[in-house]
């Protein structure tokens, strides 16, 4: 097969330059979903009552401020049991499992997370008559300019 | 540096839902960094928190490697009776740590 | 790593031809907790959130310890810190008659050590050096710098000073091309700073740790592919003296969150 052809079968093949996104290895949205299924199993999950807060915009992926709150009268009939996070494209979907009580008085935890790049992050409400609410929000991630060399 | 600070009011009234923050020197190393040869770092984290009140769980954290560095939560309990609040942190290595606040209710 | 590089050439050709803008007027000297999101500078400003008052509780329990040949803690000769060491972190680096030059509040640190506790050294970045200095600092907190520079100290001042506004390299910038003529602008997403240590040691979202003045000084050099200069050596003291007199006046923050 001379070059010219080729090179024709191989542009008729493939089309353009195909762009490749590159995500590192199993950080993808689908293992989110599996991720939400093991804690949810067959129910549904309703966008609502659920709120998760977080900057828009953070300086540095590698504390970001995060709180989230299940509005509840958190009684022994009516409370939150707990609370998932997960992530998009961290290496691993899990961010944390919060578990609440009646004597939490309150279904609402702070912490500071760890953010890969810009995603989107998840978080489930489980209520104590097992329905499932969720929350999401998306979070622009700069990088730092100055960066560490040898210490 | 297992070193923890730990906000609880000393006081409160019985009913009153009181706000509680802790904060916990731990590096949370996270087992996906790598050494500048290559080699892994293996993972090093907090897995768990657990508060209990006069001996009663009343909140539990499950920790993955995407919670910062010093951890630090903030989380409310409602002040029932007078006694003292346990916070315990276990993790990898068998790192535990447990420290207390006493707290009066009236 | 592109992104920065793609930021630091475009400055290198803004600045090529225009003249240098000069030293920051008093009055427009901002600390670089005003440059940060609401999110960071809540953690600084809340003591039982910011984590470097991690460290400073470490030091509060090792300068209670008794160590060293001569079985003497820190608060045999000094106290309470909460009185003696006011004002301390504030005016450091100050001139040291033994030494001839100035030293640092590590340096200060390490020659309480050996001279009167008859203990090793603490090692730069260390454990228990950054929760020393982080203690000590942490009593200056909300006090004016205000080093003294007299006669002793203007050639350190000078050499410091020309550090700063000397270019080094491969990308041949100096300090001031971002600190003096470029702050408030962005650089890979992240707002230039004036650079005034306000806050140190200080805890640095990036290194999620503290870290020493010259631990941050080290990363903008590696940041600009400048050999950095080595811990305590006169090159980094000497810009310390610079730019704690630059910051002359300004609010000790200590321990200051940054990203």
């Amino acid at each position: 097969m001379d070059r010219r052809a080729f090179l024709r079968t191989a542009g008729a093949g493939l089309g353009l330059v195909s762009i490749v996104a590159v995500r590192p290895a199993g950080a993808t949205p689908e293992r989110m979903q599996d991720a939400i299924r093991k804690v949810v199993g067959s129910s549904a999950v309703t966008p609502g009552r659920v709120k998760l807060e977080l900057p828009p915009l953070s300086e540095n992926g590698h504390a970001v401020p995060l709180t989230v709150s299940v509005e509840s009268p958190m009684t022994e009939a009516d409370h939150v049991r707990a609370v998932h996070v997960f992530t998009e494209i961290n290496p691993l979907p899990a961010v944390a499992a919060f578990r609440f009580t009646p004597r939490s008085g309150r279904a609402r935890v702070s912490t500071r997370v760890r953010l890969a790049n810009t995603q989107t992050v998840v978080a489930i409400g489980e209520l104590s008559d097992g329905s499932f609410w969720s929350d999401r929000a998306t979070v622009v991630v700069t990088l730092a300019a100055c960066l560490e060399g040898p210490l | 540096m297992a070193r923890a600070l730990i906000n609880v009011p000393a006081q409160a009234k019985r009913g009153e839902i009181i706000e509680i923050k802790t904060l916990i020197s731990h590096v949370m190393e996270t087992g996906h960094r790598r050494t500048e040869t290559g080699a892994p770092i293996a993972r090093d984290i907090i897995r768990q928190f657990v508060c209990t009140y006069n001996g009663a769980e009343v909140f539990r954290a499950e920790l993955h490697p995407a919670i910062a560095a010093n951890p630090f939560l903030v989380f409310s309990t409602v002040a029932t009776e007078s006694g003292t609040l346990t916070f315990t942190w276990t993790g990898d290595n068998a790192f535990s740590v447990t420290e207390s606040a006493a707290i009066t209710v009236s | 790593m592109r992104l920065v590089w793609a930021a630091l050439v475009g400055i290198v050709v803004a600045v090529a031809a225009s003249a240098m803008a000069g030293e920051i007027p008093l009055g427009e000297r901002r600390s670089g907790y005003d440059f940060m999101s609401r999110e960071t500078r809540a953690m600084q400003d809340d003591d039982t959130a910011n984590p470097g008052m991690l460290w400073v509780l470490e030091g509060e329990s090792l300068w209670g310890r008794k160590v060293g040949v001569a079985g003497r803690a820190c608060a045999d000769c000094h106290g309470d810190a909460r009185g003696s060491m006011k004002g301390v972190a504030a005016r450091h680096p100050a001139f040291d008659a033994g030494t001839g030059r100035p030293v640092n509040l590590e340096q200060r640190i390490n020659l309480c050590r050996v001279d009167r506790q008859q203990a090793p050294r603490l090692a730069w970045e260390g454990r228990d050096l950054l929760a020393l200095t982080a203690y000590v600092a942490r009593q200056s907190r909300g006090m004016p710098i205000n080093g003294v520079v007299d006669q002793r100290m203007q050639a350190f001042l000078d050499a410091g000073r020309a550090t700063f506004y000397r270019r080094q390299g491969q990308l041949n910038l100096a300090c001031s091309q971002c600190h003096d003529d470029h702050w408030g602008r962005r650089l890979a997403g992240n707002v230039i700073p004036q650079g005034h240590p306000t806050g140190y040691p200080l805890y640095r979202l990036e290194w999620q740790g503290l870290g020493s003045l010259q631990r941050r000084l080290r990363n903008c050099m590696v940041g600009t592919r400048a050999e950095p200069y080595e811990y305590g050596g006169p090159e980094f003291v000497d810009l310390e003296v610079f730019l704690m007199w630059r910051a002359r006046g300004m609010t000790i923050d200590s321990p200051a969150v940054r990203p």
